[in-house]
């Protein structure tokens, strides 16, 4: 089973306070890979947070095509971060030519694009770096996003950070989503690797999706683009994040409404028994039969967690106002917040939703029996 | 030698017969009782004579025979009365002397019981044991990279949708603006399907509803059974246990007079109403109610007159085009109940069924579609059409599943599948598979008047008479010498101890694949067979 770490705070922290929580965790992961998503940046790109900033790993050839391609598009690079990665990698993790981590300007004929438009011209040059990529294995697209960083790498964390120097100003960043990954299979796809990332929504699960097949199914049937990949059976969580908080206006209280609805008798004398029962029936391919425990950070700076409905997975919030932090072991949150008052850490269960607001202030907890006040 | 009787094209001797009595002239008591129970009179008391040689002993007296009766059963060989197998002459018999066996051949009665021209016509299923469902196996096992599930102790939601379902987006926009949102019910994924008030005698058709009256009070199981083509007694239809009920419309229209002049007295709308196109067991055909079971009651409740046959038209008189068929009577049915009931068609599986789906999704008050295979039963059909006719229920089902995917529907309207559903008594295996496949519920008739009442019927072509009322356990029959031997209780006891049973069957199908949340409905990569061009036809595993 997967670890997972994931960390807000008020001031910009190193990804190494992350990827050291996850190797206190590390029983739990085998070292076959890391996924790391930063967002709310601190370092030299907290100036220039409207910036798209595509960040994967490419070779020489790739990184070519895609200098010609961005540049066809009209897109100029603003700021880059360059990983000079030693020729001999540690054991485990292959041998890349280049990880990039570039911030761009828009393209001139872009400006004064309404922002949907933008967002989805965003998405759709990722998809299509995507396919390039694909197309030659030279490219692989991880984020096309403003404020947005992701690394993902195979090998054990702590290697893999000592190796692209991931202890450096420019990769702090406010919010914090770590995964170390337990691999179940034997090809190692870094596009199954966690977080997954979709217009600014990203989540990271670990458990088994036994609802994958009808979940995908439905979602690529939304006529949508990005509904696309599911390498991994989790990528269907941010995907119905992205689904309910874009296409029918509902945050992250309702998330769980939608992935875990109600049982009949609760519903019943829920005070927006309507309401729920209406989004039970209309989004029930949706619906998800766990073991998952959910992490997802949401484009208001928010993060969550949430539980499937009945087998739950390990996890735990916990902090100090201004730090938080959400691990899927305790041990993890000890190591990154050791000085938090513990009698107020909390292990969401099958009614909760926990969430930390961009404030920081306090750990939300929203049971799903509570009224939903629709943010939209 | 010179046989009994003259010899005749249709002569036939036992030996010809699909059954033959085997009967045991040292256990018999002559009581007479089998050939009392004997639904088509196919054994009679036979008085033999036999000659017994009685050489003397010694030379004075000449050899001589003594001539000796002795009674017993005599099987009839006439076509008209041929044994049907039922084996009542057992069950009946106190000494087991007598049990009806299979030819070990293909019968030749079957060139022979169309006399007069008239083609063969029976009740049951298409005679073919086989059944495709049962190969389907359960391959997903959550084991250690998730927990799979204690069917015992998990909390499970064994619940599908019937009626239209909106897209989120668009149900979110309806109740914003205090717009109708369409009806939808939720009720339990094995529904009873069409069985008339005419097909079935009172008794069996009351132990249903009491079992599905009981199902639903009593256990909090939301199952609902349709009333096929014959109405609906006129006091049901003005209880509040119509809730449970769905009404079915056919293109004969029987019983509706009744149950339009009952609208302003209704306590309660009906589950749903379900417009019947087609059956599986005989596709393009309409219904067919022969005059033996057409008695006052069955005459009242239906509006026709007593003593004559009832053979619905294989189509609606209203139909024109699918539009007028389809769209037209599935917004006057809702229309009769204030929009608040939901209406579906049901059709024969076919290759036209995509059609007839890609037309419903276009419609927006298309509430479902029911689809009836090839192993469908009926009451009443011509052999022809039951064994030859149709079209196998799960690659139907899985296209239009499919289908309903490429389009992004398949949340909008619920598929159910029927035909054979459990016919090797494998119904919760056989259940799980098609909705596995893409059924968000499976329809079944003839397993529950197996399994409820002690149907005889086989695909071997065991009894089968439903259609001429002479059903030895009276379920089918309309005369109250036959149904009286069915006890209303005990079928409803049956009903509910064969859900009950059934429900237990699917969690322990369910829980080891880990899901208890919702109905996996299309959960495909659940499913494998060893055979590959079924695999690659219904696009599930390969497994040998």
């Amino acid at each position: 089973m997967c670890r997972l770490f994931a960390i807000t705070s008020e001031d910009p922290l190193s990804p190494m306070v992350a990827l050291q929580a996850l190797d206190v965790m590390r029983e739990g992961h085998d070292g076959s890979g890391v996924g790391l998503f930063l967002r709310d940046l601190g370092g030299a790109f907290e100036d220039i947070k409207d910036a798209p900033v595509l960040s994967g790993i490419f070779s020489e050839s790739g990184l070519k095509r895609l200098d010609a391609y961005m540049m066809d598009l009209g897109f100029m690079t603003k700021y880059k971060l360059s990983i000079k990665v030693p020729k001999s990698p540690p054991p485990g993790v292959p041998r890349r030519d280049i990880y990039l981590v570039r911030a761009y300007e828009y393209p001139e004929d872009w400006d004064g694009l309404p922002q949907s438009e933008l967002y989805n011209r965003l998405l759709e040059t990722r998809l299509t770096l995507r396919a390039m990529g694909e197309e030659r294995g030279d490219m692989i697209v991880f984020s096309f996003w403003p404020d947005v960083i992701m690394i993902k790498e195979i090998g054990d964390p702590l290697h893999v950070a000592k190796h692209l120097q991931l202890d450096r100003k420019e990769l702090q960043a406010r919010i914090i989503m770590a995964q170390g990954r337990q691999n179940t299979n034997y090809a190692i796809n870094l596009y199954a690797c966690h977080p997954f990332f979709i217009q600014g929504f990203s989540t990271m699960t670990n458990g088994e999706n036994t609802a994958f097949i009808p979940i995908r199914e439905y979602l690529s049937s939304r006529d949508f683009p990005g509904y696309v990949g599911y390498q991994s059976d989790s990528e269907v969580f941010t995907h119905i994040l992205h689904f309910a908080a874009t296409r029918l206006g509902l945050g992250a209280e309702a998330y769980k409404h939608i992935i875990t609805p109600l049982q009949d008798e609760d519903l019943r004398v829920h005070p927006n028994h309507q309401l729920l029962k209406g989004l039970k029936q209309t989004c029930r391919k949706l619906i998800i039969d766990g073991p998952n425990c959910v992490i997802g950070s949401l484009p208001d700076h928010s993060l969550f967690m949430v539980q499937d409905r009945k087998k739950l997975r390990p996890g735990v919030v916990g902090g100090r106002p201004g730090r938080y932090a959400f691990s899927s072991e305790l041990c993890g949150l000890d190591a990154a917040i050791p000085e938090r008052d513990k009698s107020q850490d909390f292990q969401p269960m099958h009614l909760d939703t926990a969430i930390v607001n961009a404030d920081r202030q306090e750990v939300k907890i929203c049971s799903q029996k509570d009224p939903l006040h629709l943010s939209h | 030698m010179q046989p009994e009787g003259p010899i005749a094209p249709f002569s036939l001797s036992i030996k010809d017969l699909p059954w033959q009595i085997a009967w045991d002239k040292d256990k018999c008591t002559l009581c007479g009782r089998c050939t009392a129970a004997c639904p088509v009179n196919a054994i009679e008391l036979g008085v033999f004579r036999q000659r017994q040689v009685a050489p003397a002993v010694g030379i004075l007296e000449a050899p001589a025979n003594e001539y000796k009766l002795y009674y017993g059963i005599r099987q009839k060989t006439d076509p008209a009365y041929a044994c049907v197998g039922c084996a009542m002459c057992n069950m009946v018999c106190p000494n087991d002397a007598i049990i009806p066996m299979h030819g070990d051949e293909i019968d030749k009665l079957r060139m022979h019981n169309n006399r007069g021209g008239q083609a063969r016509r029976r009740g049951g299923r298409r005679n073919d044991p086989g059944s495709l469902l049962d190969q389907i196996k359960f391959i997903r096992i959550s084991m250690l990279t998730d927990p799979a599930l204690d069917a015992g102790r998990h909390e499970f939601e064994l619940r599908t949708l019937l009626g239209r379902v909106l897209p989120p987006e668009q149900n979110l926009k309806f109740m914003a603006e205090n717009g109708w949102t369409p009806p939808v019910r939720e009720i339990y994924p094995l529904m009873i399907g069409g069985m008339s008030f005419g097909a079935l005698s009172p008794n069996m058709w009351e132990g249903l509803q009491m079992g599905v009256a009981y199902l639903n009070e009593e256990l909090g199981m939301p199952v609902r059974m349709c009333t096929g083509e014959g109405g609906c007694p006129p006091r049901l239809l003005r209880s509040r246990f119509l809730k449970y009920v769905i009404l079915q419309i056919a293109s004969g229209y029987f019983g509706w007079d009744e149950i339009i002049h009952a609208l302003p007295e209704m306590k309660e709308d009906p589950c749903a109403i379900e417009i019947k196109y087609g059956q599986g067991a005989k596709p393009g055909d309409g219904g067919l109610l022969m005059w033996y079971k057409v008695n006052k009651l069955i005459a009242a409740i239906r509006g026709v007159p007593e003593g004559v046959s009832l053979p619905s038209p294989p189509t609606h008189q209203t139909q024109y085009s699918i539009e007028e068929s389809v769209a037209k009577m599935i917004q006057s049915m809702y229309m009769a109940w204030g929009f608040r009931v939901p209406v579906y068609p049901k059709i024969s599986a076919s290759t036209t069924s995509l059609a007839v789906l890609n037309n419903l999704t276009r419609n927006p008050y298309a509430g479902a579609l029911a689809i009836d295979g090839e192993d469908g039963g009926t009451g009443a059909a011509y052999n022809v059409s039951m064994n030859h006719m149709g079209h196998p229920i799960a690659s139907n089902i899985r296209d239009c599943y499919l289908n309903l995917t490429k389009v992004g529907m398949q949340n909008e309207i619920p598929i159910i599948a029927g035909g054979g559903v459990g016919k090797t008594g494998n119904m919760a295996a056989n259940a799980a598979a098609l909705i596995m496949l893409g059924a968000s519920a499976v329809q079944v008739g003839k397993y529950i008047m197996q399994a409820a009442a002690g149907c005889l019927g086989s695909e071997s072509d065991r009894c089968n008479i439903c259609n001429i009322g002479l059903c030895p356990k009276g379920i089918t029959s309309q005369d109250p010498r036959l149904y009286r031997r069915l006890d209303v209780d005990q079928v409803a006891e049956r009903v509910v101890d064969v859900f009950l049973a059934f429900d237990t069957e699917l969690r322990k199908i369910l829980a080891p694949l880990g899901r208890s949340t919702s109905l996996p409905i299309g959960m495909s990569d659940a499913l494998g067979i060893a055979s590959k061009e079924a695999a690659d036809r219904l696009q599930i595993n390969y497994v040998v």
